[in-house]
């Protein structure tokens, strides 16, 4: 019983994180139609720069937000010099130009900062406290639950209330009826890669101390799981990337915790075919006009 | 019949090739040919039917880990590849039944779970797979001898595998099926209203180009005479799509170029790390980042700039030339 407890806060905990980049992943599909497969390449970038700045003023959050600031600019940089650029002709081009980037930032964050894997402190203790002999919450966990509600939070007012929000909605449902009614489209569009990039790099910085450490690759397979997660809740709901995201946590706490460790990675394939093979489109996507 | 004498010349001019060319450069004649049957059925399933596949450095892993295991079991070296080759084509039907349900981003997305997975399963059956240390295996001599040099040996293994892999996937996409795949991969649709299975015709890609990858893998193996998950991860999936796109999407030609590219790169880019004296630590890592960083950057500009890859400026540097009568009658 205690372990169906503990595998249930560590599977929240963890996939709290997973629904995050989950919806950095749903923001930029939504507005350009794109999967950004180098979205865990971007935010193990923005990590590094927390790194650096945590290694130079002594001061974790001062890294951390460095790697906040970091994350937005990068997806700026990618939007304004390459993403813009691809011909939309076949949907294929944008993921392929995205694997060009992952293996460019990864071969520079390699070059600049070695291949070793290097410590990632996590901002809070990660033992878990005990309430009534049962280990519960730990701090960091609480800081992940916290951290993931005010940012998901954030966005659902962003998107829902304000003007923004509403161009950025309608840039990407109807472009050009945008663009007649005066709504800058290209710049809705940059402003999501910023937004998702600003949540990518958020997602990196609590998921990275979790793992082994930073390392140029440190984000490969949460970047599947993460995938996994946004496609389990439907590439265009935020309310299922986060949905999906606590489900695939769960999923994996459980397999980890009651299989073994080493069971995990396929469960992650076999639970992406068995949602993809039952609904081509995710669980929770409404489905699209049908097509002859 | 143009097809067969082709090969057969190829055959023919690489045979001595190898004879000329010193051992060490026939080892990267053979590493050539054993991306070039994983390039070519890449470029089968992605140029020509559509589907974009991150998984294939995983069916590789695949086809050289069966090598590797029927190399220690039974040692007869046909064997072991025809069995890679069997077990990768079964592993590419199941993925290839997924496949063909799935479109753009949502296929790559699986494929990329399998090619970021699958190198952590050599770890779950460590006392077979050998875990992160992988396993070594033994191949007999070249029966002409033992003064017969190693690597042309290896080199006529390897060419072997991929002139018969060029000459299959060449008559498949001259065939009506090859037509098939391009008729699914420009609108399916349409495909459909012709009267083609389109969800067979993508199964038979994937299995037709898993084949062509576990045998590539498998005589990847045969050259190094060990696997490891190292040598089949992520970035090697990565490299492939990389070759085929920067070679030229859709054609065989363009598979040839990505192989060449995929093997004369890291070359390239070490010797010029070579020309300036660096500090060790620095050229230490620039050694295996670099070719990451330039595969990378080529990608992206071959992908904005120039979409037909290398293929494509031959052939458009082809059509600038004046046709050779036309010169001749103008006079």
């Amino acid at each position: 019983m205690d372990r169906l407890v503990f595998l249930t806060v560590d599977g929240l905990s963890r996939g709290a994180v997973y629904a995050t980049m989950a919806l950095a992943l749903v923001l930029i599909w939504r507005g350009a139609r794109i999967v950004n497969f180098a979205q865990g390449a971007m935010a193990v970038a923005a990590a590094y720069v927390a790194h650096s700045v945590t290694a130079a003023t002594g001061s974790f959050w001062l890294g951390f937000a460095a790697a906040i600031a970091a994350g937005p600019a990068l997806g700026w940089l990618v939007e304004r010099l390459v993403m813009r650029h691809v011909g939309h002709d076949r949907p294929l081009n944008a993921v392929i130009v995205a694997l060009g980037l992952v293996l460019l930032i990864t071969a520079v964050l390699g070059i600049v900062y070695g291949n070793e894997f290097r410590p990632a402190p996590a901002a809070f203790d990660r033992t878990a406290l005990q309430l009534g002999g049962v280990p519960l919450l730990s701090p960091y966990d609480v800081f992940v639950f916290g951290t993931v509600a005010v940012t998901v939070g954030a966005l659902a007012l962003l998107f829902t209330r304000s003007r923004v929000g509403l161009r950025l909605r309608a840039s990407a449902f109807a472009p050009e009826v945008s663009r007649l009614l005066g709504v800058n489209v290209s710049g809705m569009l940059l402003l999501g890669w910023v937004l998702a990039a600003g949540v990518g790099a958020l997602a990196g910085m609590l998921i990275i101390p979790t793992e082994f450490g930073l390392h140029p690759n440190a984000m490969d397979r949460s970047f599947v799981v993460a995938f996994t997660a946004a496609v389990v809740g439907g590439l265009d709901s935020p309310a299922g990337a986060v949905i999906g995201g606590l489900a695939v946590g769960l999923v994996l706490s459980f397999v980890g915790g009651y299989l073994g460790d080493q069971v995990t990675p396929l469960a992650i394939i076999v639970l992406l075919l068995a949602v993809l093979l039952i609904r081509t489109d995710g669980l929770f996507a409404t489905p699209a006009a049908r097509r002859i | 019949m143009r097809r067969y004498a082709a090969t057969l010349g190829a055959a023919g001019a690489l045979l001595g090739l190898t004879y000329l060319l010193p051992a060490f450069q026939n080892y990267q004649l053979a590493t050539v040919a054993a991306y070039l049957c994983a390039t070519a059925g890449l470029t089968v399933l992605t140029g020509q039917c559509g589907q974009l596949s991150l998984g294939h450095g995983a069916l590789m892993a695949t086809g050289a880990y069966t090598v590797a295991l029927m190399q220690s079991a039974v040692g007869s070296l046909p064997l072991s590849l025809a069995a890679g080759v069997a077990v990768t084509t079964a592993a590419g039907a199941v993925i290839g039944l997924a496949a063909a349900r799935l479109r753009g981003p949502y296929l790559a997305g699986v494929t990329l779970a399998v090619a970021v997975v699958v190198p952590g399963i050599t770890t779950m059956f460590d006392d077979v797979l050998g875990g992160d240390q992988g396993r070594t295996f033994y191949l007999a001599p070249p029966p002409f001898g033992y003064d017969f040099p190693f690597e042309r040996w290896q080199a006529w293994i390897a060419l072997t595998a991929a002139l018969l892999t060029m000459l299959l996937l060449g008559n498949l996409t001259a065939s009506r099926y090859g037509r098939a795949f391009r008729a699914v991969r420009d609108d399916e649709v349409a495909a459909r209203l012709c009267g083609i299975h389109v969800a067979r015709t993508q199964i038979l890609a994937f299995v037709v180009s898993a084949a062509a990858a576990g045998l590539g893998g498998g005589v990847l193996a045969v050259l190094a005479l060990s696997v490891s998950p190292g040598a089949f991860s992520l970035t090697l999936s990565l490299f492939l799509v990389m070759a085929i796109v920067v070679g030229g999407l859709g054609s065989l030609a363009g598979a040839v170029w990505g192989a060449i590219l995929l093997v004369a790169l890291p070359d390239l880019t070490a010797r010029v790390t070579e020309v300036f004296a660096l500090p060790p630590a620095l050229a230490q890592r620039l050694e295996g980042n670099l070719p990451l960083a330039v595969f990378g950057i080529t990608l992206i500009v071959v992908m904005i700039l120039a979409p037909g890859g290398i293929q494509g400026l031959v052939r458009r540097a082809r059509s600038l030339l004046p046709p050779v009568p036309s010169v001749n009658r103008g006079r």
